[in-house]
């Protein structure tokens, strides 16, 4: 268990580095979206079975449609 | 150069709290180390016990009857029952956040269409589907008191159920009584407090009898406050959602 | 472990803060810690050999060691509340966008155009 949470950890600071550091937007969305994603897997390994199933609907489904819709809407009013 | 200052601020923030979490627990502020906890210490050992007004013997699933909070889940005794207070705050803070996405963003009758076009197997294979989704929010806020979950993830699978009619078709828009349903949910939990406060004593009182522990009647108001909850969490989520694909209206 | 790395994407955070002008990505910064602070309120509860608090026919109440709930309940607090400062945080950014026609911060801040 502990080399696990340790592969994912280190993979989920790798992600976050990565989405701040993007050029585009869609890409930082869909890294926070995984990133979302991976701590539901942390949350479980911590025996938190409420806050996983919560992290996991309203976090990386929600938030990631709220973002992109937003984007869509953004890249309108600089075109227009 | 304010990126290497950035970077430096926040190395020696994560210096920091290494520090703190590297120091004796034998300190005041040392934060226990990860694991190693006492319970018996911490005030969740009363809720566990279900024993914060009087002592309560053994509690076991499917046997015991009228214990303190009656729910088998522990962490929905605490949110809808011990600490219900928060929960009222929290719900307030949705549905001032909700407001303000409708006052800047809503109220335009065109929607943004989809760039692609939608083949009729996806929709109709989509109106299938989007039921079941419903069902199955349905399905956890109402066992909110057995198994993990409750009325917050319920209620945001329902507006995922929403999100996915309204991307594949091109004309379908949220009813009219969807803010309705919002406001009226919101006052009826305010409702069940006052009526607590007026039979038992106490704002958010659990005044109905709590029964045997892992039956669905049980628990007293906890099926009743979550299935609220997760009725306005839905339809404030599918609102929002209706609101970031509304354009054309005049917005601030 | 999992409270060193929680912490490092509390700093991380904390850098895309300090350092980014676009303002859609501040609003992502501001979730990588989130991320990280819920992660680390969660991990401070955590028994060794705790089973997870709910009870059921297998689990009784006096003969099993527990995790804590407590802390569980706040983050389930915290984590809804996230999302509705996200939602409102960027229904603001379109507004801006629309009657400034730019995202930047440092334009902004030196009375960038006014469209409409």
């Amino acid at each position: 268990m502990s080399v696990f949470s340790f592969i994912i950890g280190v993979v989920m600071v790798g992600l976050a580095i990565f989405a701040i550091e993007a050029k585009k937007l869609l890409n930082s969305v869909i890294m926070l979206s995984a990133m979302s994603l991976l701590s539901v897997i942390l949350f479980v390994i911590m025996e938190a079975p409420d806050v996983a199933i919560t992290e996991a609907s309203v976090g990386a489904g929600l938030t990631t449609a709220i973002f992109l819709l937003s984007l869509r809407k953004l890249k309108r009013a600089d075109v227009e | 150069m304010k990126r290497i200052l950035s970077v430096i601020i926040a190395l020696l923030f994560f210096f920091m709290i290494v520090t703190v979490l590297n120091s004796d627990s034998s300190d005041s502020m040392g934060i226990p180390r990860y694991g190693e906890v006492k319970l018996s210490e911490r005030v969740s050992a009363k809720y566990i016990e279900k024993s914060v007004n009087e002592n309560q013997d053994e509690i076991r699933f499917g046997v015991t009857a009228d214990a303190e909070t009656g729910s088998a889940n522990m962490v929905t005794s605490i949110v809808v029952n011990y600490r219900s207070f928060d929960t009222l705050g929290e719900v307030t803070v949705l549905f001032i956040s909700a407001t303000g996405v409708g006052l800047l963003l809503g109220g335009g009758r065109k929607r943004i269409g989809s760039v692609i076009s939608v083949s009729p197997v996806v929709k109709t294979a989509s109106r299938v589907i989007a039921p079941m989704l419903m069902v199955l929010g349905i399905y956890i806020f109402v066992h909110g008191h057995l198994t993990p979950g409750g009325g917050f993830p319920g209620g945001a699978i329902m507006a995922a159920g929403f999100l996915l009619l309204v991307a594949v078709d091109d004309e379908k828009r949220a009813y009219k009584g969807l803010k309705i349903l919002e406001g009226t949910m919101g006052l009826l939990y305010v409702f069940i407090g006052i009526a607590g406060l007026l039979i038992s004593g106490s704002f958010l009182e659990n005044f109905l009898p709590t029964g045997v522990v892992g039956e669905l009647f049980s628990a007293g108001i906890i099926p009743v406050v979550y299935s609220v909850i997760g009725l306005k969490v839905g339809a404030e989520l599918s609102g929002i959602v209706d609101d970031f694909i509304s354009e054309g209206g005049d917005e601030i | 472990m999992i409270q060193y790395f929680s912490m490092m994407l509390v700093a991380a955070g904390l850098y895309g803060l300090l350092s980014q002008k676009n303002l859609v990505k501040l609003i992502i910064s501001l979730n990588i810690a989130e991320i990280g602070v819920n992660l680390f309120i969660v991990s401070i509860g955590y028994v060794e050999g705790g089973a997870a608090p709910i009870l059921s026919s297998v689990s009784n109440n006096s003969s099993l060691l527990f995790v804590d709930p407590l802390p569980q309940a706040l983050v389930l607090t915290s984590i809804v509340i996230g999302v509705g400062v996200t939602a409102l945080a960027l229904s603001l950014i379109v507004s801006v966008s629309k009657s400034r026609g730019t995202i930047d911060i440092s334009e902004l801040s030196s009375g960038g155009g006014d469209r409409e």
